[in-house]
């Protein structure tokens, strides 16, 4: 098993009190998986990741446990994470385009990076270079100056950069958001190459767009308002969903080609709660359509089938 | 640029409006407060002091070279001028010069920068011309040159003079937050609506930019100050009248250094370094509350 | 690369014309007539106020119509004749500031220098530290925001009249005489010192408290970010932070210059250091407006020609700036 999270909570530090962006969260990840997950804006999804590689600024490591490859990460103590940084876990960031020394050339840049963290780069440039031409980019590349590549070429960088030494677990954090439809493509199916190639070991891939997920995830994890929702294979997901959130997530996305006469578009009416003082029981329970009294206790996140689990009283 | 690190949340439940957060953090912040505390200070005592006694700072009112006493609380100059006084109504100068050179050099900077980030074009190149132009030379030997043509100087020609040539840099922040608010959703829309550009800067943008525009003045007010005093120290400042700076001039001239009398020097610098450095760090303890990033929890 | 240099210097050679011309054009636009009133402040005998009113008509030039006046003028300007001084008549004023040069020159290329390496460095130490954070913050506030002259002033009093360890007054000892002797040298460097280290003082803290917080940014900049999630050292992450901060602090270096000129000039006032600050008030005060003029345009072009250097150094330094005018 890659990855475990044990009742993870991380809340983030404000004037008006804590944020409690995530709020007991329990998964696996296991060997040469790759997870998504997905939910709205706000969800912690993003917290997620950054939590299991660094934490920033105003984010406090409040309770529960990761652990990778069967090690305690300590996820609080960023000198002591420092060994598995770029060894063990990586990421490829949500600003992987502005992720680059701009006044450095990358090659040099590279060199120092992998030599600051002991490394000798005679070793792994070859590889580098190689692993450069299979995303599509030249080895002169490195000779270039950040500005000079454009935003997709930049992160196909970062993204080679990222898993250079072969990490077991690489974070993707909103990497196609920025892109064009076609270059998203070209950088999902990078994506999975990493994993097929054997260069990471698992990976979990954040994002708030479905349809990447659906190319690119074996598992699916959706969140909500610092929880988890559902968590099944991505076409259970996708085709048969069970949690009411990801059910109604799922049909407020357009087909394309297809037009309904007597049809609208449904959102999902309402907002997510506020995670300052978050509500009681199941966070969904104010938009919910199922929702009664059961569901101001809170929903025990429990399998129901074969790599199927979920957090909603109605449906278990 | 990069999302923000902290996430999205809906509005807490505990709204904490814009002004009262803005209190909150002025309270909290010791820089302000005591930057606040001292400049006030300073100006009761530049409108209260001239009161305190009944004779001019120029007045020869007592013996020569005294030290510090009861009657003479900052001591005489050498030829028996009283020392507070001088500084009382040096003070209210300073002051003065300040906040007219500094908001002078305000509105020309903001006209400048608003009209050259907004309009773009050809406009802001002639403009960055301008401000370049004036930005290079060192705008303290062509004040040297022109003061010293112009007889009769007054205070508000001194302040007049500082303002035409300060404002170059405060034109170029001000132009590249212009540029940077021009491209956002809330000036196009005034712009599809037909409004008009003087009402589009001065309704949507300046707003927008109000803090950053009071910061910019806090430095300008500052900046004045000391250009104020260099050139009263070489002896072009007012012909009239008496300043922090031509206190120093004086000072120096008549040898009081080498006769130690360190009342005569001191004070003026030291009300000059109070005023500018509250300033300065008033400014960054402003920023600090407007810029919510550099805040410290 | 080249239609670059050729628009800045396009750009200096604009501005030195509009200086110049500014020079020429006060004096013709001061009220009162200058030539009148400078003669009549010379207190001469009748017939010798006629034939210095005579000279200095010719001297302006103010005999020939104002087009004229102007072509004289910048004639005389390239075969490098600034006129003569009318308070050291009948040095030519170019040779009062080629004697007065090599004082300046000592004490401002030293104090920038010295004060914009060290100012940086310091500001990048003590971003990291929080406790000298605390200490250096209002140190370097104050130190920005004292005027030059009164922390030359306070330097001169406490070192030299109250502790009496540096001389106070004059570019060397008054009982020496300019030789290349060990002992004159001594003197000069001992009356250079607190000019210097006043200048010195002033610079550094505002080069500290500015690379303080440009660190602060860069430190929280995304190529920051990514080396830290990657498990770069911090030395790795602050020699990037420091390098990229230079820049900014290199364009503040050429608009500061201006500043830092009128700083010497008052500095030298006060320790009567003869340094071109030096001379110009003594211009000012003896009404010697031809050496007033002179140095005002001879420094005038030092800094333009100062500000151009510190122009292509950026260029050399920065690369997005060189790919940004190759690539147009």
């Amino acid at each position: 098993m890659t990855l475990r999270v044990d009742d993870l909570k991380v809340y983030y530090t404000t004037l008006a009190g804590d944020v409690r962006a995530l709020d007991g969260v329990t998964f696996e990840i296991a060997d040469g998986e790759i997870m998504g997950l997905a939910g709205e804006s706000g969800c912690g999804k993003t917290t997620l990741g950054n939590s299991l590689i660094r934490l920033d600024g105003r984010m406090r490591h409040v309770g529960g446990s990761v652990e990778l490859d069967g090690q305690v990460l300590p996820i609080g103590d960023s000198e002591a994470m420092d060994r598995h940084r770029f060894h063990d876990i990586s990421v490829v960031p949500q600003y992987a385009m502005s992720a680059l020394n701009p006044t450095r050339k990358i090659g040099r840049m590279s060199r120092e990076l992998i030599e600051s963290r002991g490394i000798r780069y005679a070793s792994v440039k070859d590889v580098y270079e190689m692993r450069l031409g299979l995303v599509g980019l030249r080895e002169s590349v490195l000779d270039l100056y950040p500005m000079e590549l454009s935003g997709g070429m930049k992160q196909r960088v970062v993204m080679v950069l990222s898993t250079l030494l072969d990490p077991s677990l690489l974070i993707a954090d909103e990497i196609t958001s920025a892109l064009d439809v076609s270059t998203q493509k070209a950088v999902a199916e990078s994506l999975v190459g990493l994993r097929d190639h054997a260069f990471v070991k698992s990976m979990l891939v954040i994002t708030h767009d479905l349809s990447i997920l659906h190319e690119v995830a074996d598992t699916i994890l959706i969140m909500y308002a610092g929880h988890l929702a559902e968590k099944a294979p991505a076409d259970v997901i996708i085709d048969r969903p069970r949690h009411p959130y990801t059910k109604l997530l799922i049909s407020s996305l357009p087909e394309v080609g297809v037009r309904f006469e007597d049809k609208r578009l449904a959102g999902i009416p309402g907002r997510p709660p506020s995670l300052l003082d978050p509500p009681a029981g199941c966070r969904f329970r104010a938009r919910c359509p199922l929702a009664d009294e059961q569901c101001l206790e809170q929903p025990p996140f429990v399998d129901v089938g074969e790599g199927h689990q979920l957090a909603c009283w109605k449906v278990s | 640029m990069h999302a923000p690190a902290v996430p999205e949340v809906s509005l807490p439940r505990r709204r904490i409006g814009r002004v009262r957060e803005f209190l909150y953090f002025a309270r909290r912040d010791r820089k302000i407060f005591v930057s606040l505390l001292i400049i006030s200070s300073l100006a009761v005592v530049a409108l209260v002091g001239p009161f305190l006694r009944d004779y001019g700072p120029n007045e020869y009112v007592g013996p020569g070279m005294q030290a510090p006493s009861s009657e003479y609380w900052f001591g005489t100059t050498t030829f028996g001028q009283d020392v507070f006084v001088q500084f009382v109504h040096g003070l209210g100068a300073t002051f003065f010069v300040g906040i007219v050179g500094g908001g002078l050099a305000a509105v020309i900077g903001m006209t400048v920068g608003f009209v050259a980030g907004y309009r773009g074009g050809l406009i802001d190149e002639v403009l960055n011309m301008l401000t370049n132009v004036v930005l290079v030379i060192p705008t303290l030997m062509v004040l040297i040159v022109v003061v010293a043509y112009v007889n009769a100087r007054g205070l508000l020609v001194e302040a007049i003079f500082i303002g035409f040539t300060a404002w170059p840099w405060a034109a170029r922040a001000i132009r590249a937050q212009t540029m940077s608010l021009r491209s956002r959703d809330f000036v196009d829309l005034a712009r599809l609506t037909g409004v008009g550009t003087r009402r589009i800067i001065s309704g949507e943008i300046a707003p927008n930019m109000s803090s950053y525009l009071m910061l910019t003045f806090i430095l300008l007010f500052g900046n004045a100050v000391l250009i104020a005093a260099t050139l009263d120290f070489i002896g072009l400042g007012p012909t009239e009248g008496i300043s922090l700076g031509l206190m120093m001039n004086n000072a120096v001239l008549w040898s009081a250094l080498q006769l130690g009398m360190w009342w005569w020097f001191i004070p003026p610098g030291l009300g000059i370094v109070l005023i500018v450095g509250s300033l300065y760090v008033m400014n960054v303890g402003l920023d600090q509350i407007f810029n919510p990033r550099l805040r410290k929890l | 690369m080249r239609r670059y240099f050729a628009r800045k210097f396009l750009f200096y050679a604009v501005t030195f014309v509009v200086a110049v011309s500014i020079d020429w054009l006060i004096p013709r636009l001061a009220p009162g007539d200058p030539v009148r009133s400078m003669v009549s402040r010379m207190s001469l005998q009748p017939g010798d106020a006629e034939n210095m009113m005579g000279y200095f008509m010719g001297a302006f030039g103010l005999d020939q119509p104002a087009p004229q006046q102007y072509l004289n003028f910048w004639v005389a300007l390239l075969h490098g004749d600034l006129g003569i001084s009318v308070w050291l008549f009948p040095q030519p004023v170019t040779q009062v500031i080629m004697g007065a040069l090599p004082y300046t020159l000592a004490l401002l290329i030293p104090s920038v220098l010295l004060a914009f390496w060290a100012g940086n460095k310091f500001g990048a130490y003590a971003a990291r530290r929080k406790w000298l954070d605390g200490a250096v913050l209002p140190v370097g506030y104050i130190l920005t925001a004292t005027p030059y002259m009164w922390l030359a002033i306070l330097l001169a009093w406490l070192l030299g009249t109250v502790f009496q360890v540096f001389p106070i007054a004059a570019g060397y000892g008054f009982n020496l005489a300019p030789a290349p002797t060990l002992q004159f040298a001594g003197s000069l460097v001992w009356h250079w010192f607190l000019p210097f280290l006043s200048l010195f003082l002033v610079g550094f803290g505002g080069w500290a408290i500015g690379m303080r917080n440009l660190i602060i940014y860069e430190l929280d900049a995304d190529y920051s970010r990514y080396l830290g999630s990657l498990g770069a050292p911090g030395k790795l992450v602050r020699k990037y932070a420091y390098r990229n901060a230079l820049l900014p602090q290199l364009t503040g270096l050429a608009l500061s210059l201006g500043v830092i000129v009128a700083g010497a000039l008052v500095t030298e006032v006060v320790f009567s250091y003869p340094g071109l600050g030096w001379y110009s008030y003594q211009a000012i005060v003896n009404q010697d407006y031809f050496l007033l003029q002179g140095i005002f345009l001879f420094v005038i072009i030092g800094v333009l020609v100062a500000n151009f250097i510190i122009d292509i150094a950026y260029v050399i330094v920065d690369p997005r700036v060189r790919l940004g005018m190759e690539a147009s």
